[in-house]
């Protein structure tokens, strides 16, 4: 077991946690376009580039397309490279998000959560990853700016691990998360250095081109690899039987990373893909992602002292999502209630769509109750996350009817 | 500044045979003009080329799953983005030579140069955007345009780059609309409009001048552009054996003139210079229409002022283009 | 050959066969038969064929490679020699 390394403490705010995660972790490329609420990172690397305090390459493109596209580029050439985005860019980058999944190129990138357009919004909604969850991106949704910073060095790690090889998407609350000053302690540089390395390029087999020699799968003279064929019936669906069977991989990997990672800094986050919050006894829970769910666990502490059982899960890990995990543990209570920050025009919230499916057929399972809130920034005040508590409290007894219940919208 | 590059057609052979770049057994169809740019660029290489393709016909015909026609490095990511792949690769090439990371491995290589290659949907088109920042941050990389004047993959729609009067299957010869009533878009000002350093027009009749004109674009430091004439036998409706005296024909009758672009002076090159020396060489439009099925429809008598104003157009571009070179 | 499974195949949709395994040459009608008397050993077929269907060491009588060649006739067209015939 390795010792919990001495930090620095710095006042940061979620966007600049995330330039400081990227600055230390070897990036070679970063390509990036700004829209708010995202533009502090790209402001901070592109001043720590600019004053010399890390040697990477920063394509200052002309939109989210070539962002990402110049990532694919990168990557493929044998470098780690990086990019944010929010809401309409990651819209902008959609066609290219499937195409570095199916690249197998681990570019990690951090989006700070915006609502969609339109109309046009600026503030938090988490209708523009769930847009992305079936891209083939492994999802990691962030608490607070620690947790951003954590989750963006590990999402290199996890990325780029030869089972893997899929491509990190790290979320972090706009504005809430992403310009909120707070505490957030730094790795040394050289204990980042030490966790990541610099990238290294997985080998694969091409017998009848190469023989048995395993060549590096990279953009290479030495060994020429064709990368984005034309593929039809006959063995895209392989293909993609290929990214399944990755994705299933990557629970295991996305485990082991932040375990190590807790090692060093100190920091986990649940088991890395859930986040129980006085749950041992507890009749119900609320579950959810992201920056509500820090307010919620004062909901549960002031909910507990007036005596009432009540717990509060996070979900870390979208995509691959914690089936088994939640399975087991959502078998538990009565009633659940799922914090929804998005939703599914004609149908529920995503997260709550995802338990359903999950808990489908399984004996035991909880009274489910889909609250959708907070789309384009709308506050989530604690009054309201202590209604919804009664609620599901009162699903106990009187049912879930009706399980989808839109709140905080006039 | 690197030694004249003059190719030699009795060296050329054993080169190509020895690292061909590219393999027969591709899917193009017979008598494909752009196939043949493809083998000129490969002929002209001072070090291997990494190719980022946009989606289209050479990306389709080279590369059907579970083959591939490349011999060299190749990345296919999208329609419009051949310009910021080149980018990403450029960027993550220079970083990788300056930090020496592969300097001890021999199984890597990252000495080489950066090819986009797009056709002209992907260029004129959707992928003008990218390859304008792509341009405005001098990526060191030389961009291809292989326009073979519509969406040929796509079963021959019309781009920016068709020229007029030409049918193409959503221009079609109507009877009150007939053809593409719109010009073709000068995309090599568009281009030069960047001041970039280096920016030339090839058509694989005249290899010897194609051949020059790719290795300058390679050995440039920062972007480079060429415009390569691509006849289509499919979707002009041509005959397959009149590749070459279409791609002849398009500069002798100065409707595709050949020339280079250093540092915003404009220079004529090979017969299209003769040309402009003696302009009685200058043949009519019409002999380069005629062999083509996409502009019949221009020689009929009651279209007859079609046929002019495209000969008026050609000579319209003609005169803009002497009236720029330097060296006439 | 029957088609291979996921395992067995390369990961990030790598090609796994060079295009020479494909053979274009039956999609021809013509083919190109060169008269090594009337040649002259320009090396235009070589330059022109979009189909690296002639092979060429640079000096002698070049030699079409019927199992790409697609019978296009662009070779015989450029022949300054008329040497090369398109035959059924």
């Amino acid at each position: 077991m390795q010792k919990v390394v001495k930090q620095r403490m710095m006042a940061l705010n979620g966007d600049e946690a995330v330039a400081w995660a990227v600055k230390q972790s070897n990036v070679d490329v970063v390509s990036a376009y700004p829209i708010t609420p995202q533009t502090l990172i790209v402001e901070r690397i592109s001043e720590f580039v600019h004053n010399g305090e890390v040697d990477m390459e920063f394509i200052k493109v002309e939109s989210e397309h070539s962002a990402l596209s110049a990532c694919v580029g990168a990557a493929a050439a044998g470098a780690r490279a990086f990019t944010a985005t929010a809401a309409n860019g990651l819209q902008l980058m959609f066609e290219i998000l499937y195409i570095t999944a199916s690249l197998r190129l681990p570019v990690v990138m951090v989006v700070v959560n915006r609502a969609p357009s339109g109309p046009i919004n600026i503030h938090c909604d988490h209708n523009d990853t769930m847009g992305a969850r079936d891209s083939g991106w492994i999802q990691i949704y962030t608490e607070d700016a620690q947790e951003a910073y954590d989750s963006t060095i590990q999402a290199f790690k996890i990325s780029e691990n030869p089972e893997v090889l899929l491509p990190t998407m790290v979320t972090l609350d706009g504005f809430f998360i992403s310009h909120t000053l707070q505490n957030v302690s730094l790795l040394p540089d050289e204990v980042v250095h030490e966790f990541l390395g610099v990238r290294k390029v997985p080998k694969i087999k091409v017998p009848e081109i190469h023989g048995d020699k395993e060549v590096p799968l990279m953009l290479n003279p030495r060994y020429p690899l064709t990368f984005g064929p034309l593929d039809l019936f006959d063995y895209y669906f392989e293909h993609k039987r290929q990214q399944i069977e990755a994705m299933m991989r990557a629970y295991k990997v996305i485990e082991e990373v932040h375990r190590e990672y807790a090692e060093i800094s100190g920091r986990s986050y649940g088991d890395g893909f859930i986040e129980p919050y006085r749950i041992d006894d507890a009749d119900v829970v609320v579950v959810g992602l992201g920056s509500t769910m820090g307010t919620t666990k004062t909901i549960v502490d002031e909910l507990r002292e007036e005596g009432k059982k009540v717990g509060s899960i996070r979900v870390r890990v979208f995509r691959p999502f914690p089936r088994e995990r939640l399975k087991k543990v959502l078998c538990n209570f009565d009633a659940v209630g799922v914090l929804d920050r998005g939703i599914s025009f004609g149908h529920y919230g995503q997260l709550y769509t995802d338990l359903c499916a999950t808990l489908y057929g399984v004996k035991d399972a909880p009274a489910m109750i889909d609250f959708v809130y907070g789309l384009g920034g709308r506050d989530m005040p604690p009054k309201l996350l202590k209604k919804i508590f009664e609620e599901v409290l009162e699903a106990r007894v009187k049912g879930p009817e009706p399980v989808f219940r839109i709140k905080g919208v006039r | 500044m690197a030694k004249e590059f003059v190719p030699n057609i009795r060296q050329l052979p054993k080169f190509m045979k020895e690292d061909p770049g590219i393999l027969p057994g591709h899917r193009a169809c017979a008598g494909c003009g752009c196939a043949i740019i493809l083998r000129q660029l490969m002929m002209a290489r001072r070090k291997p080329l990494v190719i980022a393709n946009a989606t289209g016909c050479m990306e389709v015909v080279t590369t059907i799953f579970p083959y591939t026609a490349w011999k060299t490095p190749w990345i296919h990511v999208a329609f419009e983005n051949a310009a910021a792949v080149a980018a990403g690769i450029d960027a993550g090439r220079n970083k990788l030579q300056r930090s020496g990371r592969f300097s001890d491995d021999p199984d890597v290589s990252v000495d080489y140069d950066v090819v986009a290659l797009a056709g002209d949907g992907g260029t004129y088109d959707i992928g003008l955007q990218a390859l304008s920042g792509a341009l405005e941050r001098w990526h060191n990389f030389l961009y291809i345009l292989y326009d073979n004047e519509a969406y040929m993959n796509t079963g021959i729609q019309r781009s920016g780059g068709t020229p007029f009067g030409a049918w193409t299957t959503t221009t079609p010869v109507g009877s009150k609309i007939k053809g593409k009533p719109l010009t073709k878009k000068p995309i090599v000002d568009i281009v030069v409009a960047h001041r970039i350093p280096y920016a030339a027009t090839v058509s694989p009749a005249y290899w010897v001048d194609a051949l020059k004109k790719f290795r300058k674009g390679l050995e440039t430091e920062g972007p480079a552009f060429i415009h390569a004439f691509g006849v289509c036998p499919r979707g002009w409706r041509t005959d397959t054996k009149d590749t070459i005296k279409l791609s002849r024909l398009a500069v002798e009758t100065c409707f595709f003139p050949l020339y280079e672009v250093v540092n915003s002076e404009w220079y004529l090159t090979g017969p299209s210079l003769t040309i402009a020396k003696n302009p009685e060489r200058k043949k009519p439009v019409e002999e380069y229409l005629k062999l083509q099925g996409r502009f019949r429809h221009m020689l009929l008598p009651e279209n007859k002022w079609m046929l002019e104003k495209f000969q008026e157009l050609v000579d319209e571009n003609w005169e803009i283009i002497l009236k720029r070179a330097k060296n006439v | 050959m029957s088609k291979r499974g996921w395992q067995e195949i390369p990961i990030a949709g790598i090609p796994f066969l060079e295009s020479t395994e494909y053979h274009t040459g039956d999609w021809k009608v013509f083919r190109p038969v060169i008269d090594e008397q009337k040649c002259v050993k320009c090396g235009n077929c070589w330059m022109f064929c979009p189909d690296s269907a002639i092979e060429w060491d640079g000096e002698s009588v070049p030699k079409p490679n019927y199992k790409y060649c697609k019978g296009c006739g662009i070779c015989a067209e450029e022949c300054p020699a008329k040497a090369i015939e398109m035959v059924r």
